[in-house]
């Protein structure tokens, strides 16, 4: 069997693709997929389970690489809402940009958004990293519970809000942190994980470049002594 | 769930391929949204006594020329006649106000969908895919054109709540999302004499802007003051005789995709339907924020991001 597998998503349907994804892909020797024409159909590459690489050539809609274990799905263009939601494993990387919810609600693995990330990026993240080397966009790692977001451009309104566990960077112009979350002093074990993130993504800036945001953990508990007004 | 497509065409060559660009754009979105689906289409203007009046009828195999006939003699005045099956446009330079009253008392049967120098409104209950063809959507021409796929959610699925909605003169809106207080403003513009046609929050909203635009605001300004009196969910797509204009809610709920090139500005809820366009590979494709204003202009040829 060939090492590199091509799909033309202009002659088959995304079902037809992700079933050999699914399915016939183990066993086919296969290392490589490329799959070709995505013109912003959605859930491409969903739901993979296997040590293979997947490049999508092009533009792509929503639920990209959703559910991610294991596999290296690489989009080169912009890809939609919800790009790799709920990734286990593995890495997702976008060349261009992402709408909406990138990696939200992700468990674990990389993903990297080599453009801009739009609005509720990482929102409710459960121990996946998230690089992205432009900006953000409004409510990003709101409700964030556990992993890291790393921004290496600007970051919308309301980062962080409502924020767990996870920990942000931010490398420029944070406009304004959400409820509960604050900015913390940079020290040396973040700027270990700073560098760590970075080299995985590939990306060239100085740790010493970011901020950190972290919970106040103030909305942690049940204050009866505050009338509800957080 | 709803779609919305807009298509300007800045380079004028292309004016006369304004349906076989943006026809496939609405088609696709039939995915978003089956249950209906209309057009908006600007032409070249007409001299400036004249305006078009786009009309709808239930009946598909309704006699036009019969209704004509009626028209011409009941308005006095010159008009000529375009229809295709439950739509015809009349285009005359009798006021406004003598076709809306020769309407009502003649034919109550027949909705007037848009009244404009350039706007002609296409709209109806069904699949996207046969309204496009049994208007021929594809054989329009024009400068710009916004069209709308429906899953209703708020109010009934008839004709006439189906987008894009019109009001005043070569105005008209689609909207993919839902207002949570359309009976407020509604109540509000009641109050100033404003009479509504359907109970559907998109024509709240569209009234709105229509009202303060008579009031002497900009469509931008409009819609500046439309952040602080429309509530819900909303991604707008506006268009006027020389101007698309598109803008999010300050929650980004519903999706927006913008494609630029020297030649034309695509608006899309999802980038699926611009894939086909000429040129694509290579366009600005960004993602509009919340709450901000884009307009694009077609008589400057220039295109601005507010």
């Amino acid at each position: 069997m060939d090492a590199v597998k091509q799909f033309d998503l202009a002659q088959l349907t995304v079902r037809e693709v992700n079933q050999y994804l699914h399915h016939e892909l183990s066993g086919s020797g296969a290392a490589r997929v490329e799959i070709l024409h995505p013109d912003g159909m959605h859930s491409i590459a969903a739901g993979l389970d296997a040590d293979v690489a997947v490049d999508i050539m092009g533009h792509a809609g929503y639920f990209i690489a959703g559910m991610n274990k294991r596999a290296s799905v690489t989009i080169h263009g912009n890809v939609g809402w919800s790009v790799a939601e709920n990734i286990m494993s593995g890495v997702v990387r976008v060349k261009g940009h992402a709408s909406e919810s990138a990696a939200a609600s992700g468990h674990g693995g990389l993903v990297v958004i080599e453009g801009n990330a739009s609005s509720r990026c990482g929102i409710s993240m459960k121990g996946c990293d998230i690089v992205v080397g432009g900006s953000v966009g409004h409510f990003s790692a709101f409700m964030a519970q556990a992993g890291t977001l790393l921004v290496c451009g600007d970051t919308g309104p309301n980062l962080g809000d409502s924020l767990y566990e996870a920990v942000i960077y931010v490398r420029c112009t944070m406009h304004c942190v959400g409820a509960d979350s604050r900015e913390e002093p940079l020290e040396a074990a973040d700027e270990a994980e700073v560098a760590r993130l970075l080299s995985a993504a590939g990306m060239e800036f100085s740790p010493r470049e970011f901020k950190k945001v972290a919970s106040a953990r103030s909305l942690y508990h049940w204050n009866a002594d505050v009338h509800q007004e957080y | 769930m709803c779609g919305i497509v807009g298509l300007l065409l800045k380079n004028r060559a292309w004016h006369e391929q304004l349906g076989e660009l943006a026809t496939p754009m609405l088609q696709c979105m039939s995915t978003r949204g089956a249950d209906s689906c209309g057009l908006a289409v600007f032409h070249r203007p007409l001299p400036l006594e004249k305006r078009r009046f786009s009309l709808y009828v239930a009946d598909r195999d309704y006699d036009w020329q019969s209704f004509h006939a009626g028209f011409s003699s009941g308005t006095g005045g010159d008009a000529r006649l375009e229809s295709r099956f439950n739509h015809a446009t009349e285009v005359t330079a009798t006021p406004e106000a003598d076709v809306r009253g020769w309407l009502r008392r003649s034919h109550p049967d027949v909705h007037l969908l848009s009244v404009g120098r350039v706007i002609d409104i296409f709209k109806d209950e069904g699949r996207p895919e046969e309204i496009a063809e049994r208007f021929g959507f594809r054989d329009l021409q024009g400068t710009h054109a916004v069209g709308h796929t429906r899953m209703a959610t708020e109010s009934a699925v008839s004709p006439a709540h189906a987008h894009p909605f019109s009001a005043g003169q070569d105005f008209c809106l689609v909207h993919n999302g839902s207002l949570s207080n359309p009976y407020s403003v509604r109540r509000r513009l009641e109050r100033r004499g404003i009479a509504f046609e359907t109970d559907n929050d998109t024509e709240a909203g569209c009234r709105f802007l229509e009202w303060r635009m008579r009031e002497g605001d900009t469509l931008e300004q409009a819609i500046e003051k439309s952040f602080r009196v429309l509530d819900g969910f909303y991604t707008f797509l506006m268009a006027t005789a020389d101007k698309m204009v598109l803008v999010r809610d300050p929650f980004a709920c519903k999706p927006a995709v913008v494609a630029e090139t020297a030649d034309y500005v695509a608006v899309s809820s999802e980038f699926r339907s611009l894939a086909h366009l000429p040129g694509i590979r290579e366009a600005d494709v960004y993602e509009p924020a919340p709450e901000q204003i884009y307009s694009w202009t077609l008589s400057s040829n220039l295109t601005s991001r507010n």
